[in-house]
């Protein structure tokens, strides 16, 4: 024990003498902290790293609000002041630039890190008893970062930010009884306009990063440290938001540099890149079923999709702890999975045809299929034995 | 061998949706010099665009003083580029007024800032487009202006730069794949010297559209040593494996 170490601990002493804060701390993370799997491998290493990345993005936020200006209306040049602020920020602003790039690459890294922390959860099969609502308030997480991130979206009001709200936000008013009257209220208007940022922007910036860090607090059961890999992880990072921030248009897409106009709709419209998968699938569901219209099948399609994997927990039979020691049926079913996941994300990103389509309703029934029939298959299939592989 | 055919399966998945996917693309893009680090290039373009292009399309996000990063000294800037503005801290804006632009064009001509970011599609990098754009107008007696464009077809704009390039008309069908445009009035620019002059105007315009793209290269190539430096401490005095840290 050092001195530095010794006189930490008497001041967390002093401190736990005065106020609860050890407590808090405690029966804060008490649900979670007891459960931590046996097997730490590489792969749990993202969920450590996205906590780094949502970190990174709040102290970004902060500053990207000091400059942005949640306003729609024209300057002089014509331009909404929303937009013209964001490139005040990239152009005006001492390292403006480089505050921006971390915060637009963050917002994709740290949906890649989430996707790769969930891909983790199925491998390990991490869910299951007694981990089922550390895993649903990791679901939580998921569905808040995924409106965090779309709110956050509409931010540089650009074309794509604004037409990419329009269509999801018309997702909402097919959804029956409410949806009408929840779209006005979410739009504070009948079109997206400035009432519209306004309250993006408030969810943005207070009450989403509020609820992520609540959830995030349960959720994290613990954490993982090693330098090593997150240097690694920094180096791809900066090669990124240095040489490449546009990542090819995924995470800065072209058409969000021309300013939104409500009189003119975008050829293509498409949702950021993490999106693009369930977007699909809303755009997939053509068919109408027991007189319900196609439209609203693929609006709940398209939730559902997201939401399914809260059922993981009771859906996955499987004995085997380890990808390893489960069966080959599984293994085929998860890397269907991950291609259709793939292939629908891909085909959300482009403009669809006869034959797209047929690709994306193949796809949105693997995708199902791999939830829907788990039940089945997990329990069908044989695991292998333990001995030699697992014990390290 | 059973592997090896579940292997072989799954690879064949893997790549089979994305074979069916290339998009059919009917304009083919000249590709524009790269430019960008021939500050000559650079200075010649901005003086083509505050001369040409400044009069009707603003670049409200530049200001003049920025020019320095190019080269230019503040009194270059005040006494051969500015022509409408007095402050050398003021954005490029244009006199006309909007709304007048609306009435003599039928549109605003858009600000062009950030164009070059703005225009990079499927077909290519935005500075490919504009660098075709401006070299594709050729006569049109059907259009308002007189000119229409192949890259952007019954564009609002006229040829600005027509008495460099000279004026083309288009032999075939725009729509098929055998049109090709040709030179009737030579300009007072060789086709080749007419390249140039947009080659440079374009990297101006590229330029403009992300200034801090220069510096961001440049700190990042030092932010990279930096971080393989302390990859490589890390590596060397191996702080440990990965380790599981329990919550108190």
């Amino acid at each position: 024990m050092s001195i530095a170490n010794t006189k930490l601990g008497g001041l967390v002493a002093w401190i736990d003498e005065r106020t609860p804060l050890t407590a808090t701390w405690k029966s804060a993370t008490r649900l979670a902290g007891y459960y931590a799997p046996k097997n730490v491998t590489f792969w749990y290493l993202f969920g450590t790293l996205a906590i780094v990345v949502l970190v990174s993005q709040l102290i970004t936020g902060i500053f990207l609000t000091m400059h942005y200006k949640p306003n729609t209306s024209l300057n002089e040049s014509g331009i909404p002041l929303a937009f013209a602020s964001v490139e005040y920020i990239m152009r005006d602003v001492p390292w403006g630039w480089l505050i921006r790039y971390l915060h637009s690459t963050g917002a994709s890294v740290l949906l890649i890190l989430v996707y790769l922390h969930m891909f983790r959860s199925i491998l390990f099969s991490v869910y299951q008893k007694p981990r089922e609502l550390t895993w649903l308030l990791g679901m939580a997480i998921f569905i808040g970062l995924a409106a965090q991130t779309f709110v956050g979206y509409l931010m540089p009001w650009g074309q794509l930010s604004f037409w990419a709200a329009q269509v999801i936000i018309n997702a909402f008013s097919q959804l029956p009884f409410l949806g009408q009257d929840f779209t006005i209220w979410l739009r504070g208007d009948y079109v997206v306009s400035d009432a519209t940022l306004n309250r993006f922007f408030s969810f943005h910036v207070i009450a989403f990063p509020a609820a992520l860090l609540w959830l995030l607090i349960h959720h994290v059961p613990h954490t993982v440290k090693d330098i090593r890999y997150f240097l690694a992880f920094l180096i791809v990072c900066v090669a990124v938001i240095f040489f490449r921030p546009e990542a090819g248009g995924y995470f800065l897409e072209y058409n969000n540099f021309t300013q939104a106009n409500p009189l003119q709709t975008p050829q293509h419209i498409a949702p950021l890149w993490y999106f693009t998968s369930y977007y699909s699938i809303l755009r997939s569901i053509t068919y109408p079923l027991f007189s319900i219209d196609a439209k609203l099948w693929g609006v709940l399609g398209m939730f559902a999709s997201m939401l399914i994997f809260a059922l993981l927990p009771w859906l996955d039979k499987s004995s085997g702890k380890t990808i390893r020691q489960k069966g080959p049926i599984f293994k085929l079913a998860l890397a269907l999975f991950v291609v259709a996941f793939a292939a629908l994300s891909y085909l959300g990103t482009v403009p669809t045809d006869p034959q797209r389509l047929l690709l994306a309703q193949i796809c949105t029934f693997i995708y199902f299929a791999f939830f829907l029939l788990m039940p089945i298959y997990s329990r069908m299939d044989k695991p292998r034995s333990n001995e030699g592989r697992g014990a390290r | 061998m059973n592997k090896l055919f579940i292997r072989q399966i799954l690879i064949a998945l893997l790549v089979m949706p994305f074979s069916a996917m290339a998009v059919g693309i009917d304009i083919q893009l000249d590709r524009a010099p790269d430019r960008s680090h021939d500050q000559a290039a650079l200075q010649h373009g901005a003086r083509v665009f505050t001369k040409y292009c400044l009069t009707c399309h603003s670049a409200s996000f530049m200001r003049y003083n920025r020019l320095r990063d190019i080269g230019f000294t503040e009194q270059q800037i005040k006494d051969e580029l500015m022509y409408a503005t007095e402050k050398i801290g003021e954005p490029m804006k244009v006199v006309m007024r909007r709304a007048d632009a609306q009435r003599w064009f039928g549109v605003v001509p858009p600000d062009h800032s950030v164009t070059v970011r703005a225009r990079t599609s499927a077909l290519g990098p935005g500075e490919d487009w504009i660098y075709t754009y401006l070299r594709s107008f050729y006569r049109d007696p059907m259009r308002p202006s007189g000119w229409n464009n192949l890259v952007f077809q019954n564009v609002a704009m006229h040829h600005v730069l027509w008495e460099f390039q000279g004026e083309q008309v288009l032999e075939g069908d725009p729509s098929g794949k055998t049109h090709k445009l040709k030179l009737v009035t030579p300009g007072k620019l060789s086709p080749a010297e007419y390249d140039n002059l947009v080659a440079d105007l374009v990297a101006y315009l590229k330029y403009m559209s992300e200034p801090s793209a220069g510096p961001r290269k440049e700190v990042g190539i030092y932010v990279l040593i930096a971080l393989f430096v302390l990859l490589a401490f890390a590596i060397v005095l191996k702080p440990g494996f990965i380790k599981l840290e329990k919550r108190p």
